[in-house]
Order: C-alpha cells, then sequence, then structure tokens
C-alpha cells in the first residue's frame, strides 16, 4: 500500500472508534490488534483531554471529573489542534461549553471558561514593561485629553453576564467554593504586567472606558464613551495603570 | 548534508557524558537550590512555543546554569506530507534563543488531515518511507542549521508491508541524512516485548556509533487482544529492572553517554528523579572501572 494511503487509513481508525485498526497494521497471521490499537486511540484522548485539563481547571473543579472528562472528550472529538503546540489547544472550548446542552443547567460555565483561556493567554503572553504612573506624573495636565495608551501584550478585558471573576476567585483555594454574594454581570481586566497573572472585578463602566483606550482612543474620547453619572475616568485611568494594563510608553499623536 | 555543522562547532557546547533529566517547572526551587545534581536539562520543545511569560523565565534561569537538550514532539518527520514549514519556525526561533546542545525529533508522525494527533505514531518501513523521512530530515537540518538526533519508537502495533528492519532503517537514514540517533532504551525493551524480539540482538544491530543520546524512562504493563503482555510507554514511573540492565549493555559498548531520566506523568518529588539519574551515572562508571576507558564518547 502507498505510504499516504497506510497513514490516512491509519489517521481515520484513530479519530473514529466505530473502525477496525487498520489493515495495514494486521498480522500476517490475520490475529487480532484492535487492543494495540486502542492504545493510540487512548493515547490522542489522554494528552487532549489532559491538555483541556490543565488550561480549565476551575472549570472542572465546577462540574467534577467525570463530567468534565465527557465534555472535553466530545470537544476533542469535534476539534483536533490545528498546531502542534498544544500549549494554544483549547481556545475554543468556552463557546464549545456554551454550546454543550448538558452543561446548560450551570449558564456560568462558558464565562468562567472564558476567563481560564483569557487567564492562560495572559500567561503565554509576550513580555513588555508595563506603564508606570510615573509616566503621568511626567504629563502637562493640559495634555491628559490627547494621550493615547497601548494594551499590554498580556492584557485581557472580559464582560460576563454571570459573576464569573468571583465564582472563579472563590474556586481557587482548597476549601469549598460558595456562590458570590451578590449575583450579578462583572466585567474583568485580566493582566500579567511581571512574572503572575492577576483577575481584578471592573467597577461600573470599565469596561467601555478600558475597551475604549485599547482599542486607540484618546483619554478625552474614552472619558466620553464611558461618561454616566458618577463616572471618575481619573480614577480608573490609575486603577487600570496599576494593574499593568499598558505598555510603556504612552503617546500623544493624535 | 552540505553546510551542516555540529552544535560544538556553533559554541555552545554538547552535552556531558552523563545523566540527566526532563525539566519540570515543579521542581524549579529544588534545581537552583540543588547546584550541579545532574549533568543536563533536556524540555519538550513545543511548551515553549508561547511568545514569553513564566515558562521562558524558568527556562532561561535553567539554560543559564546547565547545558540544555531541546526534544520536539510534534514536527511530524515520519509523515508522507510535507514539514510544516511554521512549525520549523517556531523551532529555529527556539534554537536561536536558547542555543541549546542539541535537538532531537522522533521516527514517527504526528499530523495528518484530521489535525495534530498528540501522539508518536507508527510508520512502515521500506524504500518508499525511507526516501521520505530523509528528505524530511534534510529539510530540518537545513531549516535548523544545526545536526539533529532521531529517536527509534515504542511502537504497539507493526505493518504488515514494512519490509527493512527498524535499526537497518535507522542506520541508513544516519548514513544518508548525517544525522545522529538518540537510542530510547525502554522504548527497545517496550517494542521487543510487544512484538516478540530479543533487545539484546536489537542493540547489537543499532548503529552505535551514531547515538549522541540516550533515553530511558518507565513503561506501564497492559495486556494486548491474546492475553500477551502489551508494554506502554508511559514515562509515569521509575525505570525498570529489565530497561537498566539493556542500559548497562548499552553503555557498556558505548561508554558514557548523555542519558535522560523522562519522567513526564506522575512526577515525582525532585530527589527521586535526582536518585535515577545517579543510578544512571553508576552505570557509566561502572563501565568505565571495567574497561579503563574515562570517555570513550
Amino acid at each position: 500500500m502507498p505510504f499516504e494511503a497506510t497513514i490516512a487509513s491509519f489517521a481515520h481508525a484513530l479519530v473514529d472508534p466505530s473502525r477496525p485498526a487498520p489493515a495495514a497494521t494486521r498480522r500476517g497471521d490475520g490475529r487480532p490488534v484492535e487492543r494495540r490499537f486502542a492504545v493510540y486511540r487512548n493515547n490522542v484522548a489522554v494528552a487532549l483531554i489532559g491538555a483541556l485539563e490543565a488550561r480549565y481547571p476551575v472549570v472542572r473543579r465546577l462540574v467534577g471529573d467525570d463530567f468534565f472528562r465527557a465534555m472535553a472528550g466530545a470537544y476533542v472529538a469535534a476539534e483536533k489542534p490545528r498546531a502542534p503546540t498544544l500549549i494554544h489547544y483549547g481556545d475554543s472550548f468556552p463557546d464549545f461549553v456554551a454550546g454543550f446542552p448538558p452543561a446548560g443547567a450551570v449558564a456560568y460555565l462558558a464565562d468562567v471558561a472564558r476567563l481560564e483561556n483569557a487567564w492562560i493567554e495572559a500567561y503565554h503572553a509576550a513580555e513588555a514593561a508595563p506603564l508606570g504612573l510615573d509616566a503621568l506624573a511626567a504629563t502637562a495636565p493640559d495634555a491628559f485629553e490627547t494621550l493615547r495608551f497601548r494594551p499590554h501584550p498580556a492584557a485581557r478585558l472580559l464582560r460576563f453576564a454571570h459573576p464569573a471573576a468571583s465564582i472563579w476567585a472563590a474556586s481557587q483555594g482548597e476549601s469549598e467554593p460558595r456562590p458570590p454574594e451578590i449575583w450579578a454581570a462583572e466585567e474583568a481586566l485580566v493582566t500579567r504586567p511581571d512574572a503572575d497573572v492577576f483577575v481584578r472585578v471592573l467597577p461600573p463602566g470599565g469596561f467601555a472606558f478600558a475597551a475604549a483606550l485599547f482599542s486607540g482612543a484618546s483619554l478625552g474620547e474614552a472619558a466620553a464613551l464611558a461618561a454616566a453619572d458618577g463616572f471618575d475616568p481619573g480614577a480608573h485611568l490609575v486603577g487600570l495603570i496599576e494593574a499593568g494594563a499598558f505598555q510603556s510608553p504612552i503617546s500623544q499623536e493624535p | 548534508m552540505t553546510g551542516l555543522k555540529l552544535a560544538s562547532a556553533r559554541g555552545v557546547g554538547l552535552l556531558p557524558g552523563r545523566a540527566g533529566v526532563g525539566f519540570k517547572p515543579e521542581h524549579f526551587e529544588a534545581i537552583l537550590a540543588d547546584a550541579g545534581e545532574v549533568g543536563f536539562f533536556e524540555v519538550h520543545a513545543e511548551t515553549y512555543m508561547g511568545d514569553g511569560g513564566p515558562p521562558h523565565r524558568r527556562l532561561e534561569a535553567i539554560r543559564a546554569a546547565y547545558p540544555l537538550s531541546l526534544h520536539g514532539v510534534g514536527l511530524s518527520i515520519g509523515s508522507p506530507r510535507p514539514l510544516d514549514r511554521d512549525h520549523l519556525q517556531r523551532l529555529k526561533g527556539l534554537i536561536g534563543r536558547y542555543q541549546p546542545a542539541q535537538f532531537s525529533e522522533h521516527l514517527a508522525w504526528s499530523s495528518h488531515d484530521e489535525g495534530f494527533l498528540a501522539d508518536l505514531l507508527p510508520l512502515p518501513y521500506d524504500d518508499e518511507t525511507l526516501a521520505i523521512v530523509c528528505r524530511h530530515i534534510d529539510q530540518t537540518q537545513e531549516a535548523l542549521g544545526t545536526r539533529m538526533l532521531l529517536e527509534n519508537p515504542s511502537t504497539y502495533v507493526q505493518f504488515s508491508d514494512s519490509a527493512i528492519a527498524e535499526t537497518e532503517f535507522l542506520a541508513e537514514i544516519a548514513r544518508r541524512t548525517g544525522c545522529g540517533l538518540l537510542l530510547d532504551v525502554n522504548n527497545v525493551h517496550v517494542s521487543a516485548t510487544n512484538h516478540g524480539f530479543d533487545p539484546f540482538a536489537y542493540l547489537a544491530a543499532f548503529p552505535l556509533r551514531h547515538v549522541g543520546e540516550i533515553h530511558l524512562a518507565g513503561y506501564a504493563d497492559a495486556t494486548d487482544d491474546e492475553g500477551a503482555p502489551l508494554l506502554i510507554d508511559a514515562h509515569n514511573s521509575p525505570v525498570r529492572a529489565a530497561v537498566w540492565a539493556l542500559y548497562q549493555e548499552t553503555v557498556g559498548r558505548l561508554g558514557p553517554t548523555p542519558t535522560l531520566i523522562e519522567w513526564d506523568n506522575d512526577v515525582p518529588a525532585w530527589p527521586v528523579l535526582v536518585d535515577e539519574a545517579r543510578r544512571a551515572d553508576a552505570a557509566m562508571a561502572r563501565r568505565a572501572d571495567a574497561t579503563g576507558l574515562r570517555h570513550a564518547v
């Protein structure tokens, strides 16, 4: 059999458990090889499900090992990695969770998955010197309106219909996680200004303000977009800078 | 193999003829507190293909203190399909950044139309597959600018139309491409058990002069369709007695050789891993004592 056909039949049988082991691997005397071939199927499942377990530990904790394994198994059957870099595998798992009917009763699960995906993206993101508050101190007050900021490569903004960041935070310790006291939508910022990844819940208006700055709006434009009763753009900006949301330097280009 | 340079010629040094271990982040603090316990560290290249962050910070600290071996698990050299150019570029970037003493990959395939299948999958051995594997190794060595080592696989099935013995296949690859070989002694024992051949005869037929590194690992026990022993290359436990015996035989012929303890799953405490490495060092020292040789390689 040509090499291409041999490998194609092996790959087809590997991803489809209803197929028998490929004919090319059968022993000349006709002895069965199904359990031998099953080692390869098991290796693939263990590696890919294991990658999801490592990426989504809180989702796993929230639903339990057995449920997670079944849900991850369904994802793995539908979505194989497109590249050999398994550290990036599973970035579409949150969308899969959102559309996975057996998880429908846990409405916040997909939001928690989105947060965990952002966490691991921040963990592997490029290094960059975060912008410090000293840069603001060096700016003339009448130039503030025109300042523009560049998001730090690790910074991720998220908006949840559920208190996903609080649920995530409550699941970090050893003890049994408690449900949040206030059940409300949350907005969160994930950053890694140096070695450690941080997750912060943003105050009201914070997402719109930060998203505008991240997409290149000037400070004046972003403040206007986020304007609401009691919204203090100065306090929000200081909070974002202290979180390491931007990279150095700032610019004053129009 | 024109234009290839040995790693030593690039000024990055060779791995020492002693035992090393796979680097695991959970051992990071113990390693830095415990300098010199092992001769080198090896890492899976794909684990370090993120842009930045803690993995790179740790690897930089390890690389500053130890020789490094870069081991790929995703290049799919044994596939009929062309090599992934993007992946070669990622490997090249890592080699440029960390200047490892050597780079190794597997006689296996892992990607096809379905995607990356996250396992080291077997191929038949014949003239057609030999030519393709050699072409892929030529392309890899050319793209990376370094000589690579190719590792013998653990296999659970064989192909009815394989026409060349694995040892002969590897010898011919090394002859045609100039690549070195990574002899995984655990893989020899696993495959020998699974397919009913004599592992010592395999060693006797193996082109040892091309070996630049040895791997040792633990395996798991299972049974095949007929209840016969089927060993799984699990990297989750200590090296077993049968593999130590094969290793002693190997270093008896080869002399001190960079030897990696692979323990990737159910990773033990640091001192347990160090003990395994010391055992490999002791096996190499026994050989040196017996022959009076200090450095045969």
